[in-house]
């Protein structure tokens, strides 16, 4: 315990970096993922099938493949992420933490697309066909009328979706990003004695983290849920 | 990473090959032949762990698998080799277990974590795993040595202007998550690039993604040998490592019986053929062999 309380500025950055992470792949997945529901359920076939077979291929693949071939592959066939180069603080946004936005994002909004889908599913049909009745375009039917009734149907699921991709997070440790994970495995090899504080405070972290995650989608939850 | 694999494989083929069968270089028992002892029968004290593993005849080693030049095994062989494995060769041998068989001696791999947890719950019976010595570890486990002492440098392509750490402050360098040579990097004010393998970061050095990578100056080298027209290892050392065995806090007679078997190397010129046959293929000059740390009574 102790580690943590004399290096505590380094595990702050490292906590900056695990939610900098979170919080830009969470809102670029959810942008992302309902715009694939949105394709999923529309009236193109062509679209349709493409996000299907999307959604299938990504979604079957471990977390772990998607990195590699972003950090391993990409750069052999010129996939790189050289232009990016942030700085805040000791907040380093270079071209390893893009790989590791673009996998998450890739990965997670597959998953935001399924949950959104169910939520498209649970809105009545007579909806939709009212809504065309009165003239709105495929467009204008899913912003004004079903997205929003979907939006309410899956906030728990989306918040189980965005609390994975706050743990999957840890995985750009070992793929050049100085997050928690990273931070955690440096004080564990220096500080052998410390191992079980070490690893009960960063769980802890990650604890109260997940808890913010899931008190705002419980708010957000009751909040809408008064508007139905 | 494919193309650099098979690179690994075939140096590695190529170095046992340069090791065992080509050459003279098996015939004055040169790197991995190195005989077993004949007669342990009241060689060690008795109920010492020494007596106990040469009366077992059988013992475990915790070693690196990943590591060129020091502790590496190729997917193909069956037991690793580096300048680690030498030194615990000569360990075995003392033990009179034969280092070459391997149903006697369990070469297991142990990353930078688990040394010390793998030493105290008797996994292993030694750890030679380019284990820095250091005061924290002590607590935990029985390290002497030191048998090498090397020390952090940096790698970089070879049309790069970087010539020592101090060229690198605020860039990103490369290293491997959890090592001490990643924290070096940090207080030396450059960026840690956190990565599994150091072959990754040399992969990621070769593409372009980091403009250095930086560990001991030793495995450098041997990263640089498999890429010689691409890469090269620079600057100064910035660090001292001081490389020991690692044993079990509860047998601290084997400390004396440790430093025993290495200044007998030191002594017979083994300790120098290790060196050579292994780290020297890399073109590291010999150095002359450290001074050991006293054992604690």
């Amino acid at each position: 315990m102790s580690t943590v309380l004399d290096n505590l500025d380094l595990v702050f950055w490292a906590f900056v970096h695990t939610v900098a992470l979170f919080l830009i792949s969470g809102v670029l997945s959810l942008l992302i993922g309902t715009l694939l529901a949105a394709m999923r359920v529309g009236p193109i076939a062509v679209l349709r099938r493409a996000v299907a077979t999307y959604v299938a291929i990504v979604r079957n693949t471990p977390l772990l493949v998607v990195f590699i071939f972003f950090r391993v592959a990409g750069p052999r066939i010129g996939i790189q992420f050289n232009f990016v180069d942030i700085v805040w603080g000791d907040l380093r946004m270079n071209n390893y933490f893009a790989a590791a936005i673009v996998s998450l994002t890739v990965y997670t909004s597959t998953f935001v697309c399924e949950a959104i889908r169910s939520g498209v599913n649970a809105v009545p049909l007579g909806q939709a066909e009212a809504a065309r009745a009165i003239g709105l375009p495929f467009g204008g039917t899913m912003r004004e009328v079903i997205l929003p009734q979907a939006f309410r149907a899956t906030v728990p699921p989306l918040a189980s979706v965005q609390i994975a991709l706050l743990k999957n997070t840890t995985i750009a440790g070992i793929f050049g990003v100085a997050e928690a994970f990273f931070r955690m495995r440096g004080f564990t090899n220096d500080f052998p004695g410390d191992r079980l504080g070490i690893f009960i405070t960063f769980a802890l972290i990650f604890v109260v983290l997940v808890e913010v995650v899931s008190f705002a989608s419980h708010r957000l939850e009751r909040r809408w849920s008064a508007a139905r | 990473m494919k193309r650099i694999r098979f690179k690994a494989a075939a140096a590695a083929i190529l170095l046992s090959c340069s090791l065992v069968a080509c050459g003279e270089a098996g015939e004055d028992g040169e790197g991995a032949e190195v005989a077993a002892e004949e007669d342990c029968d009241g060689k060690f004290e008795d109920g010492s762990r020494m007596a106990e593993l040469a009366e077992a005849g059988e013992i475990t080693m915790g070693v690196r698998y990943d590591q060129p030049g020091l502790g590496f095994k190729d997917a193909a062989a069956d037991v690793p080799t580096g300048f680690d494995i030498e030194i615990a060769k000569l360990l075995v041998a003392d033990l009179c277990i034969d280092p070459a068989d391997t149903s006697a001696v369990t070469w297991e791999e142990t990353i930078s974590d688990n040394r010390e947890p793998y030493l105290m719950e008797g996994r292993v019976d030694l750890v030679l795993a380019s284990y820095s010595i250091t005061d924290e570890r002590r607590e935990l486990v029985g390290q002497t040595g030191p048998y090498f002492i090397t020390g952090q440098q940096i790698l970089v392509p070879s049309d790069s202007d970087v010539e020592s750490i101090e060229d690198l402050q605020g860039e990103e360098v490369c290293s491997v998550s959890g090592s001490t040579s990643i924290e070096r990097v940090e207080e030396e004010g450059a960026v840690p690039v956190p990565r599994e393998a150091y072959s990754d970061c040399a992969d990621d050095v070769l593409n372009g993604s980091v403009p250095a990578m930086s560990t001991d100056g030793a495995i450098l080298l041997g990263l640089a040998a498999l890429n010689p027209d691409e890469l090269k290892v620079v600057g100064p050392e910035f660090s001292e490592e001081r490389i020991g065995v690692g044993y079990p806090k509860e047998n601290p007679e084997m400390c004396e019986w440790i430093n025993g078997v290495l200044e007998d190397s030191f002594e017979d010129g083994s300790w120098e053929e290790a060196f050579a046959a292994t780290l020297g293929e890399s073109g590291v000059e010999t150095p002359e062999p450290p001074t050991l740390d006293e054992c604690q009574a």
